[in-house]
């Protein structure tokens, strides 16, 4: 049976290039990055060239404000909770948005319960937040605003450089989780305003368990990993160097085709997505139709919940999500499409298409041919199609 | 496995058996919302001798255990008296299906209320008094 991976914003197939530069520092190259001798400067030397292409590929200017770490999750963690700590004594006001990824919300969350305030901005039915309720919501107290770049689930991108600007303008440190912009849109640093941006490996075809956050030069944050002196004393534990130098390669690939690969992707996305709603009456696109990842599209198939869907593509070799893979498990529709006001019963019927580099227009073919008869025999089984019909 | 269904619910979610609507039914059983992702419409067919259930069909929005288990609870009640379906209990149906996913454990749940309501509302077109039973809330699971 074929095969089609469409589940790239849940992780991707790492590149055999990125293994092919990992694989020595699991076998020869075992040093400690911190030891002074041969063994610990081989490693030392490969992890400083990752540092390198990462600064290279977001543009920053200087390899010193990339700090490596286990991943998104953590970037997420270290950003939000290390600028709440440094700042405690100036204020305890966090401003993010209802649609993050859990990585942020629940560390918001968590910081709630340490008597942290946090505003969590709603948006339109796009997915967006509006500048001028970010405005409002700014406090005396107010200390780090965190709003994602581009949104995991439907894609759609926020107004980050206008957010950065009024950040700036008022002096408030601004993170932004790129997790799932890296890659897919080409931007940069210097002119973007964020202080700190969340970086991961699995998401650019590198390897699980590998990240990175840019730390803005003079950004105050405190530790939240202590122990010994690495990463220039923001995040202790001896460096992965297999992980670093896997996200380096990555980095340095995703830099180099940035300027084809995101547009290939797309097409191919709009191919997929006209080939759906030419097939399939009754269908909805969650997030905005422009301002969206170029390889992201997530489709609200109308009278359907969306494990059943996703389950019989499964059974055809599709991969999709319904929700995140995070969230799925839940019986609660999506928040962030809960949050982009859709209605409950179509938010259950919506999936997820995530493009990647290795997918063609025969994969996209092959979606179109076993998805049409999946979704009209689900209706026919479904109480609430006749009403629509 | 956490959160992974079993095989014998795979294939009921692949083979549904009893789909769709009788157009005379004796009952029929409403329950769940779209907010909680599920929605099942329960069928049935009685003979009123007997009180035999001879026929029951589903029509089902939800997630694949939804589907399974209204496919197996049709497959449960066919051939038996009204009083005799009232006592499948949601673990039942579960059981059948070789079990559930702990936080899927709500669509048996769902599959049960179904069939209750279906034949309480054959019972209120007989003139005859509801049964009450108490669900579990699974839910929490
Ligand atoms: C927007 C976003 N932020 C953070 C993460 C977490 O990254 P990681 O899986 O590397 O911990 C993800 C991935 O699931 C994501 O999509």
């Amino acid at each position: 049976m074929r095969k089609v991976y469409l589940d790239n914003n849940a992780t991707t197939r790492m590149r055999e290039e990125v293994l092919d530069a990992m694989m020595p520092f699991y076998k020869d190259v075992y040093g400690n990055a911190s030891s002074i001798h041969q063994f610990g400067r081989r490693s030392r030397a490969a992890v400083d060239k990752a540092r390198q292409d990462v600064a290279r590929l977001i543009g920053a200017s200087s390899p010193e404000e990339i700090i490596f770490t286990s991943g998104g999750t953590e970037s997420d963690n270290f950003a939000v909770k290390g600028v709440a700590h440094a700042l405690r004594s100036k204020g305890d006001h966090i401003i993010t948005t209802s649609v993050e990824h859990s990585a942020v919300l629940n560390t918001c969350k968590a910081l709630a319960k340490d008597g942290y305030k946090v505003t969590y901005l709603p948006v339109d039915g796009y997915g967006i937040v509006n500048i001028d309720d970010l405005k409002k919501a700014v406090t005396a107290k107010t200390i780090l605003i965190s709003i994602m770049y581009a949104n995991n689930e439907t894609g759609t991108v926020e107004p980050v450089a206008e957010i950065g600007a009024l950040a700036k303008e008022k002096g408030i440190c601004f993170h932004t989780d790129a997790v799932q912009a890296i890659g897919k849109i080409a931007f940069d640093v210097k002119s973007l305003p964020a202080d700190l941006l969340s970086i991961s490996a699995h998401k650019i075809y590198g390897p699980k368990g590998a990240g990175a956050i840019y730390v803005r030069k003079g950004t105050k944050i405190d530790a939240i990993m202590h122990g010994g002196h690495h990463e220039m004393n923001k995040r202790a534990g001896t460096e992965n160097v297999g992980g670093i130098v896997g996200l380096g390669k990555a980095a340095e690939l995703a830099a180099k085709e940035i300027s084809g690969e995101p547009r290939k992707l797309m097409e191919l996305r709009d191919y997929l997505y006209k080939g759906i709603t030419s097939k399939i009456p009754h269908t909805r696109l969650n997030g905005h139709p422009e301002k969206r990842l170029p390889n992201t599209m997530n489709v609200g198939f109308k009278y359907l919940e969306g494990e059943s869907i996703m389950l019989n593509l499964d059974m055809e070799g599709v991969a999709v999500s319904t929700g995140s893979a995070c969230t799925s498990g839940t019986l609660e529709p999506s928040h962030v499409l809960t949050a982009m006001a859709i209605d409950a019963a179509d938010a259950q019927g919506s999936i997820r298409f995530s493009l990647g580099r290795d997918n063609t227009k025969e994969d996209m073919d092959y979606v179109l041919s076993v998805l049409p008869p999946i979704i009209q025999r689900l209706r026919e089984m479904s109480p609430l199609y006749e009403k629509g019909k | 496995m956490e959160g992974q269904y079993s095989d014998k619910v795979m294939e009921h979610f692949r083979n549904p058996r009893n789909v769709g609507e009788i157009a005379d039914a004796d009952g029929i059983g409403n329950v769940g919302n779209p907010v909680c992702g599920d929605i099942m419409r329960l069928y049935i067919k009685v003979d009123p001798k007997d009180e035999i259930i001879t026929d029951a069909k589903f029509k089902t929005f939800g997630c694949g255990a939804a589907i399974a288990t209204s496919s197996m609870v049709t497959e449960l009640v066919k051939g038996k008296t009204i009083e005799e379906a009232l006592k499948i209990s949601n673990h039942a149906v579960a059981e059948a299906l070789g079990g559930l996913p702990k936080i899927k454990m709500h669509c048996s749940v769902l599959a049960e209320q179904a069939l209750v309501g279906a034949i309480n509302d054959y019972l209120k077109k007989h003139g005859k008094p509801p049964i009450a039973k108490n669900f579990k809330d699974e839910h929490e699971a």
